[in-house]
């Protein structure tokens, strides 16, 4: 009886305590339930991004760039097919081994492969390595022989910039290089668009264009597994190639120029004088912009460094030169402008037993027997430096300043598509307080006359103030891609609306003129310095009448120019030395500016060559060929623009 | 009057065992069975291959030895309960000379059929043998020092040569089995009390003389962030894994996680992880029912029985069965640190497969032979 109440006793005891077990295990039910509902119900959406961020990696597709054309659509950069091998990091297995093995397949130099391993330290394990971007056809199909050795490494077809027409356009389009952090800081879209291997413009239209011409990278979604590996494409957000631009130059033009300025250092340039469409802007010597697209080798780069004649600058608009007598025929419409001299104002040119004398110094001409008195016009023809010597002590420096800033010196051409555009100077009495903190002299007014002194002008510059002259006086905007807005028709009916408006009082007061506007005050004045150019080319004694053309439809007019690199002594005149007796960095600088055709202008032109010796025999024969093709081109290049206004 | 009619019912017929036998439990079983062959399928990413085949042949094999266990009469097994205790001891300290080791710890020994782990079968000795000393014990004896300290160190032998496998998840287990029965048994509260005490104030030293990786897998617990790429992985991972089931699942072998093989043990420890992110939140709760109702059965069971073996013995199995769901499932929701603890049925592995149906067998055998008095 006393085991049966003492089991009795047991068996509640077990039921009691089991009872209490049990409660416990409802109770760690419903916290294991709730903790399944937090993270089920409650976080499921952090856990679904966690999830997705686990097996959905990003990889991004290059973007194609745009491709840039003349006006004729001839193709100046292009995209082209080239060969490379990647290496996918993931599946190396033994990343010295790989690289050696590639070493001596495709036969990579020793700063190549020290570039490699600097950039496997900056990737991620699951990244793809460019080992070599550009390979040959023949080391292409080596590689493709020898794959199966060499885990990881994938044959790439890919494209790359090309430059047809290499060294012709280098300093009109530039060039693409490695994007560097730089680039990525600088320009929100290829920060935006940046992928490994991403090419940007480092100059030229490539640099200032490269928003327009990169175009969207694309996106390609995998999803990996643990260990990163791509198990399937989720999806694939295709790039887009960049935007194409049609350029204003004209390459037969840039090809002849580039031609003609071969083996000197110059510049040519080339306007449309009512559009401003620049058609050629030519800089000697220039390089070959491929090389730069896969990286240049420093040998390379050290030839075109130490090429004296520098090749990597564009002289066309960061060249600084002395007009000299270029500046001539602007000289004379602000002295006719303000009314300080008519066309009868003559000056006797004495040669140099008499030069033009002030306050002890003396000015000589560069005619040694001198001119005789010379008028307007037969000093603009001859250049003759005595003349422009007095008008411009008549003028004074600053009138002569502000007629010269008007008409397009002083100030950047092409700022847009150009960084390294320079705007010169263009001196006056202000502007040396400013700058020199001096005082101005006269005789420096009188130096300024003939285009020497401080005053420094591009290429570029002349091209466009010969251009604003030869439109009849109206700004012009200058541009060096195709626009659309900018339409001929339009601008010469707004010329032709300006020339009969009523002048206003401040025309010759320093004023912003808008484009199109006209900047003389009598039309007489440019007249008569026009037909002083034309006599200049076309009539006899006129300093560029041996490169004159006797076809009427070729008939142009021009003025040379002789910028002088150091002073000319007495003792340099005494000797008056043949150019090739000079040392080459003492020669002058020849300079011919030009308009065409006479009767009917529509383009102008500026030509430099650095030391060429006087503008007459150095620059002057050069527009003479040029000017031919130029005219002789005008037809098709009307055609074009038909047809472009037509699309549009 | 009972006594006399219990001793004259001991023997049965083939029909009465029959129907002694408790179908629905079989039923769960079958169910929660086949749900671990389709999950173990999903951890291969749907190929019907090695982990799956194994898996399948296992639980075929010990279904089947379940089902024979379960006609094996209960006063067998009473009779060698201290005979299995040695046995499973026995077979833990020839761990330790002829074990096999696997990353990092020595559990198993070749048995040429398959690899035992023994401390898998002590989970199942533990309990037979305390249901068997707790038997006879009279309540008002239960206090005394002697019948206190006599399973202690009954219990305390198997653990520590569990704990130095080292295995510090099944330690617990058999540790936690063992303490459900003494106090089931009915050992007073306070020394519950007081060897709870002692073990807080003692856990700093518990603490440094942890393998270095536990203690790293007890500092990760509280702060998995600490390492998210060496010892917090597992609990981020299938964190996120159960988080992004949802509701209602990503869909069978359609978890990305476990597919995607960012799930590390995903056929052992962590198959809860890849069943809810298969089958969201439903799903866990269907198997978290299912667990339950096997447990309830289990109870059940026991009350049906006269005998305190049995009692103690389905009680106490049915509440180490629970322990064995909630540490792991605990454990892969983050709610406890990561100690290695398979999820019972589910998880792929012999032993714990083997050491589950020998416990199921004996809690039929519980049933069918209810009226079996034992040992007086």
């Amino acid at each position: 009886m006393i085991k049966k109440i003492g089991n009795l006793n047991k068996n509640k005891i077990i039921s009691r305590r089991l009872f209490v077990l049990v409660a416990a295990k409802i109770a760690l039910i419903g916290i294991v339930t709730s903790r399944l509902y937090n993270l089920q119900i409650s976080q499921k959406q952090k856990y679904e991004v966690l999830s997705d961020k686990n097996r959905i990696r990003e990889w991004k597709t290059p973007p194609q760039r745009g491709i840039i054309t003349d006006y004729f659509n001839n193709v100046i950069a292009d995209n082209q097919r080239v060969y490379q091998v990647h290496l996918s990091l993931e599946e190396v297995s033994n990343f010295n081994n790989s690289i050696f093995k590639l070493k001596n397949i495709i036969s990579l130099k020793e700063d190549e492969i020290k570039k490699i391993y600097e950039k496997k330290e900056k990737s991620k394990p699951w990244d793809t390595l460019i080992i070599s971007e550009n390979l040959s056809w023949k080391e292409f199909s080596k590689l493709n022989l020898y794959l199966h050795e060499l885990d990881g490494a994938k044959p790439v077809l890919s494209t790359s910039r090309y430059y047809p027409y290499s060294n012709d356009l280098v300093h009109v389009v530039g060039y693409v290089g490695d994007a560097t952090t730089q680039d990525i800081q600088n320009k929100k879209k290829i920060e935006e668009n940046f992928v490994p291997g991403l090419k940007v413009g480092k100059i030229g239209i490539e640099n200032s264009k490269d928003t327009d011409l990169i175009g969207n990278h694309g996106t390609k979604r995998y999803e990996v597994n643990a260990s990163g590996k791509k198990i399937s494409e989720i999806s694939y957000n295709k790039e887009t190639q960049g935007e194409n631009l049609r350029t204003t130059i004209d390459l037969e033009i840039q090809q002849l120029a580039q031609e003609l300025l071969k083996n000197q250092a110059g510049s040519i340039c080339v306007m449309d004088i009512y559009t401003g469409e620049v058609i050629t802007m030519a800089s000697s010597p220039t390089y070959d912009p491929n090389k730069f697209t896969h990286g240049i080798s420093t040998k390379d780069w050290n030839e075109i460094k130490n090429n004296k004649l520098r090749p990597l600058l564009n002289k066309s608009l960061a060249g600084l030169y002395s007009p000299g007598s270029t500046i001539k025929p602007l000289v004379a419409l602000a002295a006719l402008e303000y009314g300080i001299i008519d066309q009868k104002f003559k000056v006797n040119c004495k040669g140099h037993d008499h030069p033009y004398e002030l306050y002890g110094e003396r000015y000589h001409c560069w005619k040694k027997n001198g001119h005789g008195w010379m008028s307007m016009r037969n000093a603009i023809k001859q250049s003759c430096d005595i003349y422009f010597y007095e008008v411009a002590r008549l003028l004074g420096v600053d009138k002569l300043s502000l007629i010269a800033k008007r008409y397009g010196l002083g100030s950047k051409v092409l700022e847009d598509f150009f960084s390294e555009e320079k705007k010169g100077i263009v001196p006056s009495t202000k502007w040396k307080k400013q700058v020199l903190e001096q005082s101005w002299y006269l005789g420096e007014t009188v130096i300024t006359g003939i285009g020497q002194g401080y005053i420094q002008t591009t290429p570029l510059q002349l091209c466009l103030m010969t251009a604003q002259l030869a439109n009849g006086g109206f700004k012009i905007k200058p541009n060096l891609i195709y626009d659309k807005e900018i339409d001929l028709d339009i601008i010469k009916s707004k010329i032709e609306s300006e020339k009969n408006k009523t002048v206003s009082q401040n025309i010759l007061k320093d004023h912003e003129f808008k484009y199109y506007e006209r900047l003389y005050r009598n039309p007489n004045n440019l007249k008569l310095v026009l037909d002083a150019m034309y006599g200049s080319t076309n009539e006899q004694f006129g300093t560029s009448f041996r490169s004159r053309h006797k076809e009427d439809k070729y008939k142009f007019a021009g003025k040379t120019g002789t910028s002088q690199v150091k002073r000319i002594t007495d003792q340099d005149r005494e000797l008056d030395l043949d150019l090739e007796e000079i040392e080459y960095k003492s020669r002058d600088h020849a300079l011919f500016i030009a308009f065409a055709p006479y009767n009917k202008p529509r383009y102008s032109l500026s030509v430099l060559i650095e030391h060429g010796g006087s503008g007459s025999k150095a620059a002057a024969p050069i527009a003479n060929k040029l000017i031919k093709k130029i005219l002789d081109r005008h037809e098709l290049r009307e055609k074009i623009r038909k047809d472009l206004k037509n699309i549009a | 009057m009972i006594l006399s009619t219990s001793l004259n019912s001991t023997s049965y017929s083939f029909i009465d065992k029959l129907k002694a036998v408790d179908y629905f439990l079989i039923t769960i079983v079958a169910i929660i069975g086949s749900m671990s062959v389709f999950s173990i399928y999903s951890t291969e990413s749907g190929y019907f291959s090695f982990y799956t085949k194994n898996h399948l042949t296992r639980f075929i094999v010990f279904f089947s030895m379940f089902l024979v266990i379960s006609f094996v009469r209960v006063s067998f097994w009473y009779r060698q309960a201290y005979i299995f205790y040695i046995l499973g001891t026995l077979l833990l300290l020839l761990v330790i000379f002829f074990g096999i080791s696997a990353s990092g710890s020595k559990r198993w020994i070749n048995l040429f059929i398959m690899n035992l782990q023994p401390s898998e079968l002590m989970k199942i000795a533990i309990i037979v043998c305390f249901a068997r000393y707790y038997h006879r014990i009279q309540s008002s004896d239960i206090q005394s020092y002697k019948y206190l300290l006599q399973p202690i160190i009954l219990l305390l032998i198997p653990c520590y040569l569990v704990i130095t496998q080292p295995d510090l998840g099944t330690a617990i287990l058999i540790a936690g089995s063992g303490l459900a029965i003494i106090w089931l048994a009915g050992l007073n509260l306070k020394y519950f009390v007081y060897s709870g005490l002692i073990l807080l104030v003692s856990l700093p030293f518990v603490i440094s003389i942890l393998k270095p990786y536990q203690k790293s897998r007890i500092l990760t617990f509280f702060n998995p962030d600490r390492d998210p790429l060496g010892a917090g992985y597992q609990i981020i991972q299938s964190k996120i894994a159960i988080g992004s089931g949802g509701l209602l699942g990503k869909g069978f072998l359609q978890g990305t996680q476990s597919y995607l093989e960012f799930l590390p043990e995903k056929h052992t420890d962590f198959i809860f992880t890849l069943f809810s992110e298969e089958f969201g939140f439903v799903g866990s709760l269907v198997l978290i029912l299912l667990y339950a109702l096997l447990i309830y059965r289990i109870i059940r069971i026991g009350f049906l029985c006269r005998s305190f073996f049995a009692k103690l013995y389905c009680f106490g199995f049915a509440s180490a069965l629970f322990l064995y769901i909630f540490v792991n499932i605990a454990m892969v929701v983050g709610l406890l640190p990561i100690v290695g603890a398979p999820l019972p049925i589910m998880s792929y592995g012999g032993s714990s497969m083997l050491s589950i149906m020998l416990g199921l067998g004996i809690v039929m055998s519980c049933k069918i032979y209810s009226r079996d008095p034992i040992g007086n």
